[in-house]
């Protein structure tokens, strides 16, 4: 079992961290700091060395070493056949990949946000994550669909939605989000070497994030299980479940409840499809309370479907209804204060976990 | 036809099977109409020249290679276009797939078959003209208008037969349909319902080939990708995407245009700008040739050139290949908006009878040896029914089955342990 790693780096997040593959070789316990981006990065490196039949293919991914310098270096080391600068036709060179994936090749198309995929979400539906149905396991598409997802900062309306429960209601799909650098790699790692699509939704604030990772995520072979969530941090009083950047907050706010004697635990999930429900359900069996976090739509999103897996199979271990923390109802705008009251802040989560264990709070405008 | 495009001095030309067409010539002046499809024999005269250029030229030349095949037959002594065996097997396969869809529309009416069926009758010269050239391991992609092409590719009559019968023997054990047929041993990959969505599929497979021949080093991988689609697809963003880059990164490709003119109800001529839809090609960059797409051996001599194209590597190739479909866009298709006048003038020009005079004229066969082959294909036909008949409906476990490849979608091997945790997943070495 290897220690707990815990370092305060100044002005950064505090975590414990716990890997969650635990393997035999031992490790020095000094932990490294690395970036989302480094973490990606290097992730993609070692995939494309490993396998030759793995290559990338996306606007701006070669020469100019990515929109958002995620794929930095990879052009001049394995070249401009393995690395594919695309014109500008979201849907052509995502059914190309398709295409390419059907024959045994491992393409990783970067969309350069995920609002572009809406371009080429016939492709990844009706080709690529159906195809193994109705050719009834003759053909498998071993395709990543990668690029940052949901709001960033003063983008506007058509560059920050989040597209984590469009994707997720598709079978055929896997659908991942990772938060910290470990997430990043261990979760890419495992896209690209599973035989099925997935879609892969990263965050662009986070990626200049950095995270203390153990030695043992930067092995090469690191890789994280597809459909289990992570318990970011223990706690007995209520249950928040977040993904990409909101578990950042979620933490944030979990660290503010104890002060107030709340004592939050925080679930990453990291997989949206498959959800992992045994975890989320094994703690709300636990706290009896519930927090699902989420930056968007509130209608039919992810914390919906995390309430209604609940009510199904945990409903009388809820004390409190299920809160659902989401973002505003509303296309992105961009004034920056109104931005913010748009998309959930650290004050939002702390409410409404204070009103779930039933702590009076002042009313204030819930997003 | 004429009616589509109203041209009074144009109506009811007698048109014969050549159709020349040259990128040079001014071909419209504005004034002239321009229902050219059939009837460019016209046009050539309106724009007044009277040689026909049929020099090839190495990139964006649009040339008819139904003049070179008029040219080869007149000037030399007589050689045919094809051997006995080679026509026999291209009459076969036309009457295998005329007979098919003939079934198809009978089980259909019958209800053993539902939901959308789409019936190539008439357009049997394109699938065997180009698909009897390739070999196993080329792969073809097809829209919903696909079980002819399947058959052609050599999925056998009876797996196509029990599919549309959503039966577990069938090609997808009943779970892709009469749009969704897929082989991986014969190469066909779809069966697209969206327009133009088989299109950057196509691509990415020719784009497969050329990967694992320059990066993954198979010296001999030179598979070639056929897409076929239709004439309102040329219409799509994603065809003219694919045009260049498919040009751009010289894919080994041929992008077949089957033009019957029709997409349901809406005339080419009504939903194009510029019908001539093989002048897509040059303007990407690549060849765009236009052929008589009910003649099966004017298709079959374009498609060995643009084939043996792909498969040297000198790119991708537009074909566009005039046809007709002699009945409605599917079995639920009145069929009202089309004048019967040139549905009979298509009729009458049934690839299936030309070939068997072309074949009798030049004694290559006999009409004894023709009715075999008939009844054969009749025989088979019976006993696709019956076996699609006779085969057991999909188990209930069936459903959830093959939603992932991997067991349960968790990233879990077939073992039951996490792939991720086997230190032996990825191939090769890893260094990084």
């Amino acid at each position: 079992m290897l220690a707990t790693a815990s370092q305060r780096i100044l002005g950064q997040s505090f975590q414990n961290i716990r890997p969650a593959v635990s393997v035999l070789r031992s490790y020095s316990s000094a932990a490294k700091q690395i970036t989302v981006r480094d973490a990606l990065n290097s992730a993609l490196d070692e995939e494309m060395s490993a396998d030759p039949k793995v290559f990338l293919m996306g606007e701006e991914v070669g020469e100019y070493q990515g929109a958002y310098k995620i794929t930095k270096g990879l052009l001049e080391k394995y070249g401009p056949e393995r690395v594919l600068d695309t014109p500008i036709t979201e849907a052509g060179f995502t059914g190309i990949g398709v295409g390419a994936a059907y024959y045994g090749l491992k393409p990783v198309v970067e969309f350069m946000t995920f609002n572009f995929s809406m371009q080429a979400i016939d492709h990844i539906i009706n080709s690529a994550a159906k195809s193994n149905y109705m050719s009834a396991g003759q053909i498998s598409v071993p395709i990543v669909f990668r690029g940052p997802n949901g709001a960033a900062a003063g983008v506007g309306a058509q560059h920050s939605q989040c597209y984590a429960s469009w994707y997720a209601s598709c079978p055929g799909l896997k659908v991942l989000s990772p938060y910290n650098s470990e997430d990043a790699r261990g979760l890419l790692k495992a896209a690209i070497r599973d035989p099925d699509p997935v879609v892969f939704l990263e965050n662009e604030l986070l990626y200049g994030e950095s995270f203390s990772v153990s030695d043992e995520v930067l092995d090469s072979s690191f890789c994280l299980p597809i459909g289990k969530a992570k318990i970011e941090r223990e706690g007995k009083d209520v249950t928040i479940t977040a993904f990409s950047k909101m578990v950042g907050y979620a933490l944030k706010a979990a660290e503010m409840l104890e002060k107030d004697g709340i004592y939050a635990e925080v679930i990453n999930l990291r997989s949206i499809r498959p959800l992992d429900r045994s975890t989320i359900n094994a703690s709300v069996r636990k706290t009896n309370r519930l927090i699902t976090v989420e930056e968007g739509f509130p209608q039919h999103g992810v914390g919906a479907e995390i309430c209604a897996s609940v009510v199904e199979e945990s409903f009388a271990y809820l004390d409190a209804p299920v809160e659902r923390i989401a973002g505003a109802d509303v296309p992105m705008p961009y004034a920056a204060n109104l931005e913010r009251l748009a998309v959930p802040q650290i004050e939002d989560i702390v409410r409404a976990a204070k009103r779930a264990c039933y702590r009076s709070v002042p009313l204030a405008a819930t997003a | 036809m004429a009616t589509a495009f109203s041209a009074p001095k144009l109506a009811a030309q007698p048109f014969n099977t050549i159709s020349p067409t040259s990128q040079h010539k001014p071909l419209i002046s504005p004034t002239a109409a321009s229902p050219f499809l059939g009837s460019t024999r016209k046009l050539l005269r309106l724009s007044s020249s009277s040689q026909l250029n049929l020099r090839r030229r190495s990139s964006g030349s649009v040339f008819a290679v139904s003049d070179i095949v008029k040219e080869k037959k007149s000037t030399s002594i007589p050689s045919l276009l094809i051997t006995k065996e080679e026509g026999l097997e291209l009459y076969e396969d036309m009457v295998l797939g005329r007979a098919f869809e003939d079934m198809c529309a009978q089980m259909y009416y019958r209800g053993k078959m539902f939901g959308f069926v789409h019936l190539y009758n008439g357009q049997e010269a394109i699938s065997t003209g180009f698909i009897k050239l390739l070999k196993q391991q080329d792969s073809v992609v097809s829209t919903y208008r696909d079980h002819v092409h399947a058959l052609s590719k050599g999925v056998p009559a009876r797996a196509v037969m029990s599919e549309l019968f959503g039966k577990t023997t069938g090609c997808c054990r009943g779970q892709g349909g009469s749009m969704h047929m897929f082989s991986s041993e014969h190469n066909l990959i779809g069966g697209f319902a969206f327009i133009g969505e088989g299109i950057p599929v196509a691509t990415g497979a020719a784009f497969s080939s050329k990967y694992r021949r320059e990066v993954l080093k198979e010296a001999d991988c030179d598979h070639v990708t056929l897409a076929f689609f239709g004439d309102g697809t040329c219409n799509n963003g994603q065809f003219f995407e694919c045009l260049n880059m498919a040009a751009l990164w010289k894919l080994p490709i041929v992008f077949v245009v089957e033009n019957n003119l029709w997409a349901i109800g809406m005339s080419h001529l009504r939903a194009t700008s510029d019908p001539q839809i093989y002048k897509k090609g040059p303007a990407f960059g690549m060849p765009g040739v236009h052929v008589d797409g009910m003649d099966v051996l004017k298709v079959r001599e374009v498609a060995k050139e643009a084939i043996a194209r792909a498969r040297r590597g000198e790119g991708p190739t537009l074909v566009e290949c005039e046809t007709y479909r002699f009945r409605g866009h599917s079995l639920a298709d009145p069929d009202e908006l089309r004048d019967p006048t040139e549905k009979a003038h298509y009729a009458a020009r049934d690839p299936i009878t030309a070939l068997k005079k072309y074949l009798i004229e030049n004694n290559l066969s006999g009409e004894a040896e023709l009715k075999a082959i008939d009844k054969k294909i009749d025989e088979l036909l019976e006993d696709a029914v019956e076996f699609a008949d006779e085969s057991p409906l999909p188990p209930r476990s069936q459903l959830l089955e093959n939603v992932f490849a991997d067991p349960k979608g968790f990233g879990i091997g077939p073992d039951g342990r996490y792939r991720c945790e086997d230190p032996k997943f990825t191939e090769g070495t890893a260094h990084v």
